[in-house]
């Protein structure tokens, strides 16, 4: 039987995916922005996240306060050591949401030209720091043994956790192209299904480089996965998923590539908690001084009020996630509500 | 010059917290009166109704974007400024911002899409429910929040435990004492009325301007009247959900109340004075120039001409607010709220005497509502998390030790810069747009604007594969 502080990893990585796959596209949307020229194709770009990018955004700060409420001291650590990285990825979200709504509500060029800017690079900042993070908890920080994380902002750019950050870029842009095939039609579609080619290619590379390098360099990340022989199926699906993305483009059945895509996020994120597990957050001092999921929770009163709170919510999360994209399905058309 | 880590965390978290505090209580008052317009509409059937609620929603739809802009910050500035706090209170403060996400912000931000890209895809029944929905949604995000905030002002239901890795901690022992502190519904009644004040505000202001324009009038009066009379019942609660909230103040937090109201000696032999005016000098520990009416803040506490309000003296000075925030900010308020009651009392009569929209001064006082309504949901805050001082935690937890232990001055200060110059530009931004969108008024149809919509019309019409000819389409794309 799995205890509570399993059952809220568990949640937590789901609640990351959740973030990862929904946010995940509409960055995507936001990182291949430039490549599109004309004044209407990029209104249609924005008009087909324009629904839904709050919602998604919604599962980040949800994953954030549930970090806080079930383990603490990993809210209180990270952000507190990572606070440079995290302040420039607040600017990058404020300004990527903001620049949505009001690119569209003037014709100036500057203007256009100013939030078309801040939409890309707060999409791409916000996507590449993200897997900066990342790389950074795979490989392990300095976390001394007052639970402190002390780092400097430069020391975070090492190269492995720069690669992440360039794959979950790269993951992101294809993840949002892939979307836009549902939502583009005629010549806007045409210039995106190339560009999904491209997205693809890049993706791969750097996931390839990115789990050669993992393997080499941090060997705990597949501890687990001696342990438990059952997380194959992970590896697996995320194979299957990958493989099926190009099939599925080349027979233009974009539901599926989709799904697929998504379903590769999920892999990922899964993969990503199995190399963590049992540890939230690794210290490269002492293996010690790792942050775990029983040094760092709630009390078991808190994590029982907080199932209680997910089992209840997350049902009407779900529903009026589906209403929502069931609502505004199909191709955009650009009409007196749009942006 | 070395300023302070905590006094620069404490700046820090006040700005991007003010900041983000413009934003939420319109949302909220303006949600509310959504509800009210398109039930208006949808029984009456009437175009004006219509007008006035499509108007209204691309107001929103501004000031909501910002809101969660900046709202996404806060969620994670406990963590990257208050570490150690972060670390006392997470067993109990996070469950209540986790069930602000899952309860509020994903029920606002789903039914958002839908009332402001929906109106062309959905019926008129379901669009109603959804800005219902989205009014719930920004409703509960404030009873979450206020409800974590008002732990910090008066913890309950919770006890001390040292763990096993050496940190104490406040870890709940009953969830529904946590919830209902003693002093979460109060606060939670105040917040919602500022909230609803300050939208019934933003129109009135809007609608008065109209008015001494004389451009779109029926639209103006009919928005006035509407919201005049929100606005009236709002102000006359809030005065007495204000006494509530004092008389809670007094009981939970008596300092705080001693440092709102400049009383620095208890004295024993009289009730305590109610201050109007004054000017609180920290040296001499008196009120200058101070106009007060005598007994009236024990006749309020305690129903009791005669029994003394407890004063600062009676604390270790280790234990005092600052004096002179917490007296400036709550005395805005506070005549804020009374100007409230009296703009709102004139309108309601001469609204009676069909003289409402007669007297320009008038009107132009009335502009200015929607300022003086955010100033004082600003300085209602300040007092009350200034007057919380030296405490982060009341009784518990002292500011200067919650802050995090590996932040310095210098990554502050560059995240205050940086924050300062962006917010700066998104306010003038948000005051630019709302400005345009106040100019360009209700649209109906394309009449309004027919240059612009010209030449964007041909620049579609290069690209053949959308068409934008209808009527209802062109009048407001760009
Ligand atoms: C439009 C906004 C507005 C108006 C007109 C008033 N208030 Fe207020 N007040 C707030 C908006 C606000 C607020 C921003 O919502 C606060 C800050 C924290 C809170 O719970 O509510 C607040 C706090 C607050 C507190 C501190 C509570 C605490 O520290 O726990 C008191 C004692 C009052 N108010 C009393 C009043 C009185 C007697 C008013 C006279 C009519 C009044 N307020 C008008
Ligand atoms: C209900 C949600 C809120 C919570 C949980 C909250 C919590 C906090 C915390 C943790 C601090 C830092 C510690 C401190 O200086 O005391 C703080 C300070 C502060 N907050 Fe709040 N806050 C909330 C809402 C607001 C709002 C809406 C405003 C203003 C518009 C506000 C104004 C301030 C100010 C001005 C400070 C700095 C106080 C000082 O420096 O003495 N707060 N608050
Ligand atoms: C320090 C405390 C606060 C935190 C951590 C916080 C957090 C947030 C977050 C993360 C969002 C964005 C949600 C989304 O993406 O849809 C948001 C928006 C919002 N918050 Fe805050 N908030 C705080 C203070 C407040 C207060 C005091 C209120 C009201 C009383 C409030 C009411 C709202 C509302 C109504 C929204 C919706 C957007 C808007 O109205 O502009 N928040 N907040």
């Amino acid at each position: 039987m799995l205890d509570l502080n399993q059952i809220w990893f568990i949640l937590l990585i789901v609640l990351l995916t959740g973030y990862a796959i929904l946010d995940g596209f509409d960055l995507g949307v936001g990182i291949i922005y430039p490549l599109i020229g004309d004044d209407i194709h990029k209104r249609i770009l924005l008009n087909s996240i324009g629904p839904v990018w709050d919602g998604n955004e919604v599962w980040l700060v949800t994953l954030g306060g549930a970090l806080f409420a079930a383990f603490p001291h990993v809210y209180a650590t990270a952000l507190s050591g990572l606070y440079t990285p995290f302040m420039l990825l607040l600017m990058a979200l404020i300004l990527r949401a903001t620049s949505i709504e009001f690119r569209s509500k003037q014709k100036h060029v500057i203007w256009r030209n100013f939030w078309d800017m801040a939409f890309f690079l707060g999409s791409s900042l916000a996507s590449f720091l993200f897997g900066v993070c990342i790389g950074n908890l795979l490989e392990g920080m300095p976390i001394h043994s007052d639970m402190e994380l002390r780092i400097s902002f430069l020391a975070l750019l090492k190269p492995y956790p720069i690669m992440c950050g360039l794959f979950t870029l790269s993951a992101c842009a294809m993840h949002g192209t892939i979307y836009l095939l549902f939502k583009t039609k005629d010549k806007l579609k045409k210039q995106i299904d190339r560009f999904t080619w491209h997205t693809f290619g890049l993706f791969l590379c750097f996931y390839l480089m990115v789990t050669i390098f993992t393997l080499i360099n941090i060997p705990t990340a597949i501890i687990n996965l001696k342990v438990m022989p059952i997380a194959w199926v992970v590896i697996f699906i995320n194979i299957i998923a990958l493989v099926n993305i190009p099939r599925s483009l080349f027979l233009k059945n974009y539901l599926e590539s989709f799904l697929s895509s998504s379903l590769t996020f999920m892999a990922l994120a899964a993969l990503f908690g199995l190399a963590m597990y049992p540890n939230l957050i690794t210290s490269s001092i002492d293996p010690a001084y790792n942050l775990t999921i029983y040094n760092c929770a709630s009390s078991a009163k808190t994590l029982n009020i907080m199932l209680i709170i997910a089992i209840v919510g997350m049902p009407c999360v779900l529903a009026y996630t589906t209403i929502i994209y069931y609502v505004f399905r199909g191709k955009v058309e650009l009409d007196s509500t749009s942006y | 010059m070395h300023l302070d880590a905590v006094i620069l965390a404490r700046l820090q978290f006040a700005l991007t917290i003010m900041f983000h505090y413009i934003f939420p209580p319109i949302t909220i008052g303006l949600g509310v009166l959504l509800v009210v317009f398109e039930g208006l509409w949808l029984k009456t059937n009437r175009q004006v109704y219509h007008d006035i609620l499509m108007f209204w929603i691309k107001i929103f739809a501004v000031n909501f974007a910002i809101g969660v802009a900046t709202g996404i910050v806060m969620e994670f500035e406990f963590g990257t400024n208050w570490a150690t706090y972060s670390r006392y209170v997470g067993d109990v403060f996070g469950s209540a911002l986790a069930a602000e996400g899952i309860f509020a912000f994903f029920l606002e931000s789903g039914f958002l899409s839908i009332l402001l890209f929906g109106a062309n895809k959905v019926s008129k029944q379901l669009h109603f429910l959804s800005t219902i929905m989205v009014c719930l949604g920004s409703i509960f995000s404030s009873v979450w929040i206020v409800i974590a905030n008002s732990f910090q002002q008066t913890p309950a239901g919770y006890h001390l435990v040292k763990q096993t890795n050496g940190f104490i901690r406040a870890e709940i022992t009953d969830f529904w004492a946590m919830v209902f502190n003693p002093s979460s519904m109060y606060r939670l009644n105040h917040v919602l009325l500022g909230a609803i004040i300050i939208g019934a505000s933003l129109v009135i202001s809007v609608s008065s301007y109209y008015l001494l324009k004389k451009i779109h009038e029926e639209f103006a009066q009919v928005s006035f009247k509407i919201s005049l009379i929100v606005l009236t019942i709002a102000s006359y609660t809030m005065l007495l959900s204000g006494h509530e909230q004092a008389k809670a103040v007094a009981f939970n937090q008596p300092a705080k109340l001693a440092a709102f109201e400049g009383n620095y000696h208890t004295c024993n032999t009289h009730g305590t004075r109610l201050s109007l005016f004054g000017i609180p000098n920290p040296q001499t520990m008196t009120l200058q120039y101070e106009v007060s009416i005598p007994d009236l803040l024990s006749l309020l506490v305690y129903n009791n001409f005669n029994k003394p309000v407890t004063a600062l003296d009676a604390f270790p000075k280790s234990e005092w607010p600052p004096l002179l925030i917490p007296f400036f900010s709550y005395h805005i308020m506070v005549g804020i709220g009374m100007l409230y009651i009296a703009l709102s009392t004139i309108g309601i009569i001469l609204l009676k005497t069909n003289n409402l929209f007669k007297y320009r001064i008038l009107l132009w006082v009335y502009v200015f509502l929607a300022v003086i309504g955010t100033i004082a949901n600003q300085v209602g805050w300040i007092a009350c998390e200034v007057g919380r001082q030296p405490w982060i935690v009341y009784g518990l937890l002292k500011t200067s030790d919650a802050v995090s232990k590996t932040v310095d001055s210098g990554q502050i200060i560059m995240s205050i810069t940086m924050f300062g110059l962006l917010y700066l530009l998104l306010f003038f931004v948000y005051i630019y747009i709302l400005n345009e969108k106040i100019q360009l008024g209700p649209v109906r149809n394309a009449k309004f604007e027919r240059s612009s919509i010209l030449d964007a019309a041909s620049d579609l019409s290069k690209h053949g594969e959308f068409s934008l000819t209808s009527d209802d389409e062109t009048k407001e794309v760009f």
